[in-house]
């Protein structure tokens, strides 16, 4: 399913004196199957841009288009609830959403809203749990009886057992020690490949949009200030710099490489793998020469 | 969506009622409850009128800012104006219309009392659009420190007040964010149902208070870590200043009072 952002504008609390304008002129497309990162300070907009795509937010200005619907401003928008059940959102600290009484009907709250059987909602769960890497034992548990990290992966299980076309993640790794991290970014890229998932990653984490993204977006001020795949973004790093972002640390290495050895690779390395493979061919070439 | 809520919000501002000591914008507040209830004819209730404009005027708030934070507050000085024409029956009989009859006294107690609770909800919204959470606690703090002598918490008091204010917004956003993730997992809040509507209040009310009762845990071990120990030998960063606008506004409220006694039936 493919979602697009037309010139959306978005104000906090309009006609009151705390009025903010959030995001200004934004527009993305996101065509189905694409793995995009959103990037951005505190502050830029991101988070409220993520909420535009489902509907969560209306835009004040401008038109969302989620598969066949469209969303536009001052107009009365129905059947938004279709809408939520294609697009799943991760919020940021997704824990907090639980509340069931058992971990099993909190994954299963999701889907049952959105019309599913229970027997189909009970064998989703079972499915999702697996997913998220957790064993089927903690199904009958109070979701308030798991550790942090298992909590994390129940919500996020609450979120896939909807079935969403297009999963949209809000710094799904915060507060999360590195093995978690990685985990769980694996979980759902493995996710993306296998189902063509269309996913919206919106994180700080320069790393992980050079390793997982197709495309990045980045954020600024409520503007969209640079789009395009990691490779061009992360050819001109002075620029980011410049935007107070950081570059990931492979391409760190590299330009630090570049300057001290005069050396210059042919192009950006996004991950350590290309990175040293290049570096040990243009050594060998040298050696030989 | 409880971007709207303007209860407990502070509105920061360079006005005179902004400015003023939180101690004498209490007092004020404090008796203006009291004399509200004197009012009882066309011209009293005119009087308090004027009086709550006069503030809200000074006060610099947008009135349409005002507005749009009162408006469910409106819905239930209407409904306790349409109970009070409905169920007073004294006076002379004005509109029979099939079972509904209206009284003449029902239109004056309805207008009256809908109007009391209308400038009550007024005059206590700009307390605290006005005056910021701690200085409504500093105030309260001192004018009720005379009630330390027989052993009442004062400061104990003050300290959970401003500890609630302080997390209003908090919860709001909180609250925000729940209904958000869980509309996002199907829940609809605003329409459907009633009965489905009710049942949508149990998955935003148990994240909040799961939170909450952790934040509060949080809270209590912090300030242990920081070695708070009650109001004994405390000082205070900010110190409260009365100045002659304080005292010229209790005095605009003393001639009201006056005026009141004077020309209320």
């Amino acid at each position: 399913m493919d979602i697009s952002l037309q010139q959306v504008e978005y104000r906090y609390q309009a006609n009151t004196p705390f009025e903010r304008l959030a995001i200004e002129d934004v527009s993305i497309d996101i065509p189905a199957g694409t793995f995009m990162a959103i990037i951005g300070h505190t502050g830029s907009g991101k988070s409220t841009v993520l909420q535009h795509l489902n509907a969560l937010l209306l835009p004040s200005k401008g038109i969302v288009k989620i598969g066949n619907h469209e969303i536009k401003a001052e107009q009365k928008n129905k059947n938004l609830k279709q809408v939520r059940q294609k697009v799943g959102i991760v919020f940021q600290f997704p824990e907090h959403q639980l509340f069931e009484e058992t971990v099993e009907k909190d994954i299963m709250f999701g889907p049952m809203n959105f019309g599913v059987s229970a027997d189909e909602a009970r064998e989703r769960a079972h499915r999702a749990l697996k997913q998220v890497g957790l064993a089927e034992d903690i199904l009958e548990k109070s979701p308030f009886d798991l550790s942090g990290g298992q909590m994390r992966r129940v919500a996020i299980a609450g979120v896939l057992a909807m079935e969403p076309d297009v999963i949209v993640l809000d710094e799904p790794t915060a507060g999360l020690d590195p093995r978690g991290r990685n985990e769980i970014m694996e979980m759902f890229y493995t996710l993306h490949r296998e189902r063509q998932l269309s996913t919206i990653l919106v994180t700080h984490s320069m790393e992980d949009a050079a390793r997982y993204a197709d495309q990045i977006v980045i954020m600024r001020q409520g503007k969209v200030a640079k789009k395009g795949t990691p490779e061009e973004i992360f050819s001109d790093p002075i620029d980011l710099v410049e935007m107070g972002l950081d570059v990931p640390e492979v391409v760190r290495f590299q330009l630090k490489l570049e300057e001290k050895t005069g050396i210059k690779l042919e192009k950006i390395y996004l991950s350590i793998e290309e990175l040293s493979s290049a570096v040990t061919e243009v050594l060998s070439r040298g050696v030989r020469s | 969506m409880m971007e709207k809520m303007i209860f407990g919000r502070y509105v920061p501002a360079d006005s005179t009622v902004h400015k003023m000591d939180p101690r004498s914008k209490l007092l004020i507040i404090f008796l203006f409850v009291c004399i509200i209830f004197l009012a009882n004819n066309w011209i009293t209730y005119a009087l308090i009128g004027v009086y709550t404009f006069y503030m809200l005027g000074m006060s610099r708030i947008p009135v349409r800012f005002l507005y749009g934070g009162l408006k469910p507050v409106l819905w239930l000085v209407l409904f306790t104006l349409i109970l009070q024409l409905l169920f007073t029956k004294e006076g002379n009989l004005l509109v029979e219309w099939g079972p509904i009859k209206i009284y003449e006294e029902g239109v004056r107690q309805g207008v009256f009392i809908s109007l009391r609770f209308f400038f009550l909800i007024l005059m206590t919204s700009l307390l605290t659009l006005t005056t910021s959470p701690i200085e409504i606690t500093d105030g309260l703090e001192t004018l009720l420190n005379p009630l330390k002598k027989i052993h009442f918490p004062v400061h104990e008091m003050a300290l959970m007040m401003s500890i609630s204010l302080r997390f209003i917004p908090t919860l709001m956003q909180e609250t925000d964010k729940i209904m958000k993730a869980q509309m996002a997992r199907g829940v609809e809040f605003s329409s459907g149902p009633f009965k489905e509507r009710i049942k949508a209040v149990i998955p935003l009310l148990i994240p909040l208070f799961v939170s909450s009762f952790k934040r509060a845990e949080e809270l209590a071990v912090a300030m242990e870590a920081r070695g708070y120990r009650g109001g004994e030998g405390r000082t205070k960063y900010r110190q409260l200043s009365w100045k002659a606008a304080d005292t010229l506004q209790l005095v605009v409220l003393a001639i009201l009072t006056i005026l009141l006694f004077l020309l209320r039936a």
